[in-house]
């Protein structure tokens, strides 16, 4: 067993992951430790854009952007946290654009912009163009960017090495457990400080966007240190997936001026969302589809609807809407245009689906796609451990793995990348400020015991169950009981099977005995944490009697701000869960009814 | 439809040399190769390696050899490849350390060799460096790479020798030769002037094949060619 030392250990190199590593590497010695190799991290695959009101094709304000995040959020994002980073927001997207980031660009040469779900002009309550965009690899080109400046900095890498555990002492971090997955081999990295940046956990869901990779690691290794998730009932369906596959398709299709259609070819987000039609949030366009389907109207009466994109019919619905160009014009594309906007999905359409978006609708369905809930941390990254804030020293986490709760119930496309660059920046100043202040909590001598009993059981038992049985299982109960809309007797059933599926999982078979990427080994290890979340996220869910945001229950439609403008905190603790409660954040925003 | 994936399997804690397995699987013609290799491993043989994430062509990291040709496994479906034979072999030029994972590390060596990141010692503007969508364009295509390893391990002059800098490499270093922000061109095409640079390139084309995301790999190496030759960058 090898063990490090450093100041500042960041667990994780997506865009979060890498933005903390820059901060910290400034001024503590720190490592990054990831599953995979930086570029691979899921936060490549955001496509549409990074939210800042920088207002260069039309009036913005980060006023606004707070205003809508706030509402987007349905009144459960913690306004202060929302106000810092939509502030932060503008500096952020320069700072990116300066570490070389290619953006697209006006003709005057300015990074370009697009609308997205939910960003409006709060005088007008128009759409408004908000989201900083690379063509449709927004994401792509931020993890590649953060990463060349990472290179750039000589920041210390350790790649393909799997969290398992992370290490408190006296009440304090002193670091966390990693597995070598090229030897198998377990590493102790003792740090001052730790940064958690792990991503989210997609995969409990049969449909989803969502990486192999995403198996909210985060969240089940600090559950099992006793550390609570918050809001976990609170997760996004993103509304244009692939049919079947849950690819993403970007809100920027609809930004451009794509729309929803359904089996009677109307465009039926205006029934919904009257005044921004297609753009309203993902939670409210995801029920819509989902009720226009359960009525029959999905395509040829199966589970799925089109999104329409070729440009003449974007021309139609942009007349019909009055949409306007910048500098006043009707707002009229072309397929040129629109190939050079979108190539990614374009390519996605043609490959998987063998449809061509310029002259075919693409089939959508709604797919699991964001965590709004996480590791409960404050606005400076710190985690917290309680309903009263308590801080964990030396713990911090950002991203999607972390909860500040700048999304809240719903979050706004284009909010996740910039959480990842303004928390994982701020993450990383937090934590590097801390280790130089502190010392080193001395090692236990038994710091990889807890890690190595949990893969010796999954070893030692002689079961003859599959582990990918138990996972269909999890993600097609999961799906449909605790999807778009849930109900009492569906998240009942769900808690039950997922619980029946624990048990079953102490049993599963691993053929692999090895030491050498053993990914069998790894891969059953992250199907346990998924699992963990899975009943979290049910018995979170179940507890929580109204709808808001991404929760939505037919048994009780109305959002209850009396008795549910709180977050929820869960524990696991001798294999039952807890579940306790924190009140939201609220400054000058009071809470009124959501109307898109 | 019933398909047989024969895959090439390599175990350093088991193995000498390496073999081939044959597994017989069902099908949907629109199913992803990495459907079949992950129904393998779940069902058939769960010892078997192979890293995978994203799924759909933007990560890198299922970079393998599918019939004999460099592809992503998320990339190419069933009914793309024409058979019902599939034949499913680890990169080219790489070591292999178990089943389709190859050693990655030389090959990142070579991409940090070419300073792959923005130079541009002029403190910033207090907002965005300014940049024409013309000159945005010119350099487009290289931003798309996600460092797969495809075109380096299709390249017979990389087979050749190892120590040349390779495809991927040259166009992450074409991404910031031709960006109108960056003052590191020269550096960098001294760099790629080495006995192991650009010139290693005889413009056999396979890395362009063998690009996952259409990049014109040849014609960015031909760019930076003339641009050593010429001292222009234009």
């Amino acid at each position: 067993m090898k063990i490090h030392q450093h100041d500042v250990l960041v667990v994780g190199a997506g865009g979060a992951g890498l933005m903390a590593a820059l901060y910290a590497s400034k001024t503590a010695n720190t490592a990054v430790l990831s599953k995979l190799y930086p570029t691979r991290s899921h936060t490549g695959a955001a496509q549409g854009g990074v939210g800042a009101a920088l207002g260069n094709l039309e009036e913005d304000h980060p006023e606004w952007h707070t205003y809508d995040s706030v509402k987007g959020s349905d009144y459960l994002g913690d306004q202060d946290a929302i106000e810092f980073m939509c502030n932060e927001a503008v500096q952020a997207v320069y700072e990116l654009e300066h570490m070389g980031l290619p953006f697209s660009r006006t003709p005057e040469g300015k990074i370009d912009q697009r609308p997205f779900g939910g960003h409006t002009n709060n005088k007008t309550g128009k759409p408004v163009r908000r989201a900083c965009f690379a063509a449709d690899r927004t994401g792509h080109m931020i993890l590649q960017t953060l990463y060349q400046a990472c290179i750039k900095n000589k920041v210390n890498f350790f790649d393909e090495y799997q969290v398992v555990d992370l290490i408190m002492v006296n009440g304090a971090t002193a670091g966390a457990v990693a597995i070598e997955l090229a030897t198998g081999e377990y590493h102790i990295f003792h740090a001052k400080a730790v940064i958690f940046a792990t991503g989210g956990h997609g995969r409990i869901w049969e449909i989803t966007s969502n990486a192999y990779a995403y198996t909210g690691d985060g969240v089940a290794v600090t559950l099992r240190r006793g550390i609570p998730a918050q809001d976990m009932e609170f997760f996004q369906f993103h509304p244009t997936g692939i049919y079947k596959l849950g690819i993403l398709i970007t809100e920027g299709v609809r930004g451009e001026g794509g729309v929803l259609v359904n089996d009677l070819g109307e465009r039926f987000m205006g029934k919904y969302a009257p005044n921004v039609k297609d753009l309203a949030s993902r939670d409210v366009v995801s029920r819509a589809m989902y009720l226009e389907m359960a009525d029959g109207r999905g395509i040829k009466g199966e589970w799925y609807l089109y999104l329409d994109v070729r440009p003449e019919v974007v021309n139609q619905y942009a007349a019909l809407d009055g949409r306007r160009r910048p500098d006043g014009a009707p707002y009229v594309t072309t397929a040129e245009e629109l190939l050079h906007k979108l190539p990614d999905i374009i390519d996605f359409c043609r490959t998987y689906l063998g449809v061509d978006p310029m002259t075919q609708p693409m089939p959508v369905q709604p797919t699991a796609h964001y965590a709004m809930g996480g590791i409960p941390t404050n606005k400076f990254g710190q985690v917290t451990i309680d309903e009263n804030w308590t801080v964990l020293p030396g713990m911090y986490a950002a991203g999607e793995v972390a909860c500040v709760s700048i999304h809240g119930a719903n979050r706004l496309g284009t909010n996740s990348l910039l959480d990842l660059i303004v928390f994982g920046k701020h993450a990383g100043l937090n934590a590097a400020e801390f280790a130089n202040g502190a010392v080193l909590q001395p090692l236990p001598s038994d710091a990889a015991d807890f890690a190595r009993a949990q893969f010796a059981a999954l070893l030692d038992n002689s079961g003859a169950e599959n582990a990918m049985d138990i996972a269909m299982e999890m993600k097609k109960v999961m799906m449909e009981q605790v999807g778009v809309f849930r109900t009492e007797v569906g998240m009942c059933t769900a808690l039950e099977k997922v619980r029946e599926l624990q048990e079953r999982f102490r049993h599963v078979r691993i053929g692999d005995r090895g030491k050498v990427f053993n990914t069998e080994l790894l891969t059953i290890w992250e199907l346990g944490n998924l699992l963990e979340l899975a009943e979290v996220t049910a018995a979170s869910a179940l507890a929580r009697q109204e709808s808001r945001g991404a929760h939505a229950r037919e048994d009780f439609p109305k959002r209850d701000d009396v008795n549910w403008m709180k977050h929820t905190m869960a524990w696991k603790r001798d294999g039952e869960i807890e579940l306790r409660y924190k009140p939201v954040i609220k400054t000058k925003y009071e809470p009124k009814e959501r109307v898109y | 439809m019933q398909v047989t994936l024969k895959i090439f399997r390599f175990n350093p804690e088991q193995d000498r040399k390496p073999h081939y397995e044959t597994y017989p699987v069902e099908a949907e013609p629109t199913d992803r190769v990495l459907d079949l290799l992950e129904y393998v491993k779940g069902h058939l043989d769960g010892s078997l390696s192979f890293r995978r994430s994203c799924a759909h062509g933007v990560c890198g990291s299922d970079a393998m050899r599918i019939n004999g040709r460099n592809r992503l496994a998320c990339k190419v479906l069933v009914k793309d490849l024409g058979s019902k034979k599939i034949t499913v072999e680890p990169l080219l030029g790489m070591r292999v350390i178990k089943d389709m994972i190859v050693d990655m590390e030389p090959f990142f060596e070579h991409y940090r060799s070419v300073q792959p990141y923005l130079i541009n010692n002029d403190p910033p503007p207090r907002q965005e460096r300014l940049q024409s969508p013309e000159q945005r364009e010119r350099f487009d295509d290289t931003t798309k790479c996600i460092l797969c390893a495809a075109c380096t391990t299709s390249c017979p002059s990389f087979w050749a020798n190892e120590q040349y800098v390779g495809p991927a490499a040259i166009v992450n270093a074409h991404r910031f030769i031709f960006d109108s922000r960056d003052q590191g061109a020269a550096e960098r095409l001294k760099i790629l002037n080495d006995q192991f640079g650009v010139f290693r390139c005889h413009t056999i084309f396979n890395c362009t094949e063998a690009c996952p995301r259409d990049i014109q790999i040849t014609q960015a190496i031909g760019e930076v060619k003339k641009a050593i030759a010429t001292g222009r960058i234009d």
